[in-house]
């Protein structure tokens, strides 16, 4: 353990040396979460309608003004074409366009099914998706109600209607969603970036030969190499959290005790992840390149940061076990938004911790055998 | 331009001495592609769903059928203890719950207006926003159906409205369309500007950089022989990918192949020349890594218009959205591979590429010049 120390507080040492590089493990991620956090959402506000209403009558215009009623779009031309559409589409000054046809009233009131047009630019699948949906639930909300006024029955509320509850982000901002899990992709890749090269470095610099000759076990040396990346991440997590805070109004409705524990053993696995991927290569480029590769893109795809996995293909679900963020960021929103206590979270807990001791036993073995 | 020739070659060697670095350069790419390729989906399927069924009629157990045979939903639970909600939602078993009020099928079989409640877990936001539409036009069919049906005998019949929602450029809203430029420009990007980068500050780590700057090789032969096979990596990258996308994916490529393969050659410009001037500001491997992938990568990936689009950003960070010339290369990639259009309507984006191309060159050059001296 003395030994551990020891290698602990000359990495400690090095790092603080390279003042450079101590800035940026430990401000640059509030920094970034700020500017992120900032920048991104995917709220569906504004969107640029436009509308071309070949019918004109009181319905077409009933139809027309619940998509501005539900605010979600603007109207911003009435182009008189499909080939105005096209133009409108193309140098991206609409993304959707509602075309209503002649005689939609009509046949509305001659018992067939009138149909309307929705054209979603589709560049962006995100976007597309939600305003796909919206566009859905309009022309049906306005469909049943114009079927009520037609039939006589205008005024009556509809048989069944629907009490939405929304929990946690009554909102529905999307920042709330977001910033938990820039929280998580800043901390893996972070971690990540300033252990991948702390094993590889030596080997490069030709130091390596001292390091395995020194007077110590494996387990404690990577225990050693560990310990000041850890309380280094562990403080630039908490300065990212106290951020998303002050600016996001990020709640913290849990234990802030279970919170810095979830901190704790995710960072502990993401530290294990670089470590391990410093012992298995014999370049800092090569180290550069798996690193990424193990940490950005899972983090950032397979964790249920942005795409939920529920929707994923069965395959690649099973994949996303072995991803430690996705039970990171379970835990985190849990504590922060839900306010839910280690009852619930036990599994996730217990799959972080799994990751964390595969991970750093990995390295130790590895390790172990290169030092021969 | 014969000295040239060898320091490639011997750049080559280098790479060849580590047996692991081709694999992984030529096999990540793909890798990503696939992996974004499937996972990536920002569709809202198969939501989990709890239903509390309070009334257990046969109109309830219709109403739950409804949702259950929707492939947005997949009800995960029927229960009649209200208490289900709470513990199925906090552990993230359900998204979304379904509670039908006692007597719902007696009410509306008089037809009494019944108000039934969609609870749903907000902290998804973007699916929840999203379930609690489809959920609603499920509801909204049910009401206008019974609605219908109690019409007094001898109405007129009454047709409905439906929107038949086409989605131009992407059909099928496939976010693989979506993501495959964006993997393309990424790819570029870690490829030439980090390698690159910690190519050139391997050299000062490791002290070879003074015995390269004693030797007849000129400035510029020593920098764009250390860039160049990073360069050429990059473009067979280019080619690996889109022939993934097209072959494997299937994704139609509808406008120019050449203007593709030149525009990405501007941009390969760009992120060598970002690679060169990150190698003048670093000292050590891990500064040239860190920089590169804080100050470059992520903005690139938040701040580019790749997954979250540029004009929901506040006014005050669009500006700053100009900086990074994955915006550009994006406009110009997704207008050539999913719209099919040229120059003539991203000839300006084109423009500003080529542009912040030379000026971050003059900038690495003057930099990299100061730094020798």
């Amino acid at each position: 353990m003395r030994k551990a120390l020891a290698v602990g507080r000359k990495e400690f040492w090095q790092i603080v040396r390279d003042r450079r590089t101590l800035m940026i493990l430990l401000f640059v991620p509030a920094f970034f979460l700020m500017l992120y956090g900032y920048a991104l959402n995917w709220d569906i506000r504004h969107v640029r309608l436009a509308v071309l209403d070949r019918e004109h009558t009181a319905e077409s215009r009933e139809l027309v003004s619940s998509f501005v009623n539900s605010t979600y779009f603007d109207v911003v031309a009435a182009p008189a074409s499909m080939r105005e559409i096209e133009r409108l589409m193309d140098r991206g000054g609409t993304r959707v366009a509602l075309v209503v046809p002649e005689g939609m009233t009509r046949d509305l009131r001659s018992g067939r099914t009138a149909t309307v047009q929705v054209i979603i630019n589709g560049d962006n699948a995100n976007t597309a998706t939600a305003i796909f949906g919206y566009a859905q639930a309009i022309v049906h909300g306005v469909s049943a109600s114009l079927q009520l006024q037609l039939a006589g029955r205008g005024g009556a509320a509809p048989l069944i209607s629907v009490q939405p509850r929304i929990w946690y982000n009554p909102e529905l901002q999307s920042t709330l969603f977001l910033v938990p899990g820039l929280i998580a992709f800043i901390v893996m890749i972070s971690s990540v970036v300033s252990t991948s090269l702390s094993i590889v470095r030596e080997k490069e610099r030709g130091t390596w030969e001292q390091v395995r000759m020194a007077p110590i076990t494996t387990p404690a040396y990577v225990v050693g190499k560990t310990i000041p990346y850890f309380f280094i991440s562990l403080a630039s997590a908490f300065l990212i959290i106290a951020a998303s805070m002050l600016l996001f109004g990020l709640p913290v409705r849990g234990s802030w005790l279970l919170l810095l524990f979830a901190v704790a053993v995710f960072l502990v696995g993401a530290l294990g992840t670089g470590l391990l991927v410093s012992t298995l290569v014999d370049s800092q480029a090569l180290a550069f390149l798996i690193g990424l590769l193990l940490s950005l893109l899972p983090t950032f795809v397979l964790s249920g940061f942005i795409f939920p996995i529920a929707s994923m293909p069965a395959p690649i679900q099973y994949i996303t076990v072995i991803v430690p963020a996705r039970y990171f960021l379970v835990a985190l929103r849990g504590i922060v938004l839900k306010g839910v206590g280690f009852g619930v979270l036990a599994p996730q807990f217990a799959a972080m911790a799994a990751y964390a001791f595969v991970t750093l036993a990995l390295a130790s073995v590895r390790l172990a055998k290169e030092r021969g | 331009m014969r000295r040239l020739g060898f320091l490639v070659r011997k750049e080559f060697q280098e790479l060849r001495r580590n047996p692991r670095m081709f694999p992984v350069i030529f096999v990540a790419p793909v890798i990503q592609l696939f992996i974004l390729g499937y996972a990536a989906t920002t569709d809202v399927k198969n939501v989990p769903l709890m239903v509390v069924d309070a009334d257990r009629s046969a109109a309830s157990r219709d109403l739950v059928a409804r949702f259950d045979a929707s492939p947005y939903f997949t009800v995960v639970g029927v229960t009649s203890d209200d208490g289900a909600i709470l513990r199925a939602i906090e552990t993230r078993r359900a998204w979304m719950a379904l509670s039908i009020p006692p007597q719902y099928g007696e009410l509306i079989g008089r037809g009494h207006p019944v108000v039934v409640q969609v609870i749903t877990d907000g902290t998804d936001s973007n699916s929840a926003t999203v379930g609690l539409a489809y959920a609603s036009t499920l509801i909204t069919d049910r009401a206008a159906e019974l609605a219908l049906a109690r019409r007094p005998p001898g109405a007129p019949r009454i047709g409905s409205i439906e929107a038949r929602i086409r989605v131009w450029f992407n059909p099928q809203l496939l976010s693989l369309h979506f993501m495959v430029p964006g993997v393309l420009a990424l790819l570029l990007m870690i490829i030439t500007t980090v390698l690159g980068a910690m190519a050139i500050v391997r050299e000062k780590e490791l002290g070879t950089l003074e015995q390269l700057n004693v030797t007849p090789l000129r400035r510029w032969e020593l920098t764009v022989g250390k860039l160049l096979p990073f360069g050429l990596i990059g473009i067979v990258d280019v080619i690996l990918v889109v022939s993934v996308a097209v072959l494997w994916f299937e994704i139609p490529l509808r406008g120019s192949f050449p203007l593709l393969f030149g525009l990405s050659l501007v941009y390969l410009l760009c992120t060598l020349s970002l690679g060169l001037l990150v190698s003048t500001v670093s000292q050590n491997q891990q500064q040239a890594m860190m920089t590169a992938v804080f100050f470059f990568m992520m903005p690139m990936i938040y701040l580019s218009g790749f997954i979250f689009p540029i004009e929901n950003m506040p006014g005050v960070i669009q500006p700053i959205t100009y900086l990074i010339p994955l915006r550009y290369y994006l406009v110009i990639v997704r207008g050539i591979f999913l719209k099919g259009v040229g120059l003539e309507s991203f000839w300006r984006d084109a423009l500003l590429m080529v542009g912040w191309g030379v000026a971050v060159l003059m900038l690495a050059t003057m930099r990299s010049k100061k730094t020798l001296t």
